[in-house]
């Protein structure tokens, strides 16, 4: 497949969102992989953390907004920690989580959490998933 | 006389982890502290926000530091997650004058930044010191094999948290040794264990809460000791499908530090809490002769 990449699509204004949310620079990013070699839950992204950043780069912010990477995200930092040029993926997917949940989406309904859960968990767990998940 | 801290305890200590809190009261108190619950407080919210536009989000745990700073210089903290929180939102408030403004303004108060957030372990370790620690043990806890899970909170990022080194820590494991027990280094112990995916995303959870586990019982682990409740919850969860896969598998105990470390003090066993731990750490203290006994 062939990729037609204009300006227009790298610097538009989606893009220029996730940068200012995130307070990150994407192009920053060198594409070393350490973040996603780090990242415990990679295994698990449709996209995983690395190529969120290229996906960005390249100005595809639909495939990213569209990825389960921003739902899967447990917000640990290795990528952060680790990544040679001091860009956090973690503050790029809250930001791209952020600004879906802005707009009023939840991704959680409360009504489908398990009971069990509700009871036995520690308070911290429900708190913190209740502000990843639910506008 | 006794040197008197004030603490936060944050929702979790105040309602499933209540062992959390009063072991670590209790052994305070032998060590030569008093934790002074704050008298006003409420959620840190749970989670820092990785955003750095969303300040709203920073107006709870400003409100903690705000209230904390009128009982004195310092605030002590057991959960890894309240910790990150309280001591990331300190940095901003403290370093970035527009954002302590907006801040303040949510909370209206004039808070700017002077508080010092210590974990509990920090106190161990900076106020009281791990020699006179080991000095005061009772009952130390000679061979067992002790894994210190440390996770995400506790560490990381470590320019805003610095309680030690990122990736090579060594204050938990320097803590167990003053108990007289034996610390297991494993790979997997500043990994997250899933964290606040339990919600709805178990089988990531399980998977790294059990990458975790195999990690430090493969290591030799009889023992693990954590410092937040959802890590202690999560690794407890997911043992059950470890059960499952692996014959002669049966569960391993995995206890909040303050737990062991009241054991190791010499407090009355049945005050430790650890009838509510899933898998319990009775048999191995039988089997060590720390508790008389046998199973
Ligand atoms: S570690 Fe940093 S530079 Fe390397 S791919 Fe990830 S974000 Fe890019
Ligand atoms: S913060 Fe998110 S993206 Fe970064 S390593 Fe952790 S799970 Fe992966």
């Amino acid at each position: 497949m062939k990729i037609k990449l204009a300006k227009e699509d790298i610097e538009n204004p989606r893009i220029q969102l996730i940068e200012r949310v995130s307070g990150e620079d994407l192009r920053r990013c060198y594409q070393c992989g350490k973040c996603s070699a780090g990242c415990p839950v990679s295994f698990a992204m449709e996209i995983p953390p690395s190529q969120v950043m290229r996906f960005l780069q390249l100005g595809r912010v639909d495939e990213v907004m569209n990825a389960n990477s921003m739902w899967t995200c447990v917000g640990c930092l290795q990528c952060y920690s680790r990544c040679p040029q001091g860009v956090s993926v973690a503050a790029v997917l809250e930001a791209t989580r952020q600004i879906t949940l802005r707009k009023g989406t939840d991704h959680e309904k409360i009504k489908d959490v398990p009971f069990p859960f509700l009871k036995n968990a520690p308070q911290q767990a429900i708190v913190c998933g209740f502000r990843k998940f639910v506008s | 006389m006794t040197m008197k801290i004030p603490y936060y305890p944050g929702c979790t200590l105040n309602t499933v982890a209540k062992g959390f809190d009063a072991t670590a009261r209790d052994a305070a108190l032998t060590v030569g502290f008093e934790m002074s619950e704050l008298k006003q407080w409420n959620c840190c919210g749970a989670t820092f926000p990785l955003t750095p536009d969303n300040l709203i989000a920073l107006s709870a745990p400003a409100k903690v530091l705000s209230n904390a700073r009128k009982e004195g210089d310092t605030v002590t903290t057991l959960c890894s997650v309240c910790y990150n929180v309280l001591k990331r939102t300190n940095k901003v408030i403290k370093d970035n004058k527009e954002k302590r403004g907006v801040i303040n303004g949510f909370i209206d108060s004039e808070y700017d930044g002077s508080l010092n957030i210590l974990h509990y372990l920090e106190v161990l370790r900076d106020k009281i010191g791990f020699a006179k620690l080991k000095e005061a043990v009772k009952r130390p806890l000679k061979g067992i094999k002790a894994a210190t899970y440390y996770g995400c909170m506790l560490l990381r990022p470590f320019e805003d948290i610095g309680i030690d080194n990122a990736e090579k820590p060594v204050i938990f494991e320097d803590m167990l040794s003053a108990l007289g027990a034996t610390p297991v280094d494993f790979p997997n112990k500043i990994e997250c264990c899933g964290a606040h995916l339990a919600m709805n995303n178990t089988g990531v959870v399980e998977k790294l809460s059990g990458n975790v586990m195999s990690s430090a019982v493969g290591n030799g682990a009889e023992l693990i000791v954590t410092t937040c409740p959802l890590c202690q919850y999560n690794l407890e969860k997911s043992q059950k499908k470890l059960i499952e896969e692996r014959p002669g598998y049966t569960g391993v105990p995995v206890v909040y530090f303050t737990q062991v470390l009241g054991l190791a003090l010499g407090a009355d066993i049945n005050t430790l809490g650890f009838e509510k731990n899933e898998y319990s750490i009775m048999p191995l203290l039988h089997k060590k002769g720390i508790v008389p006994g046998e199973d």
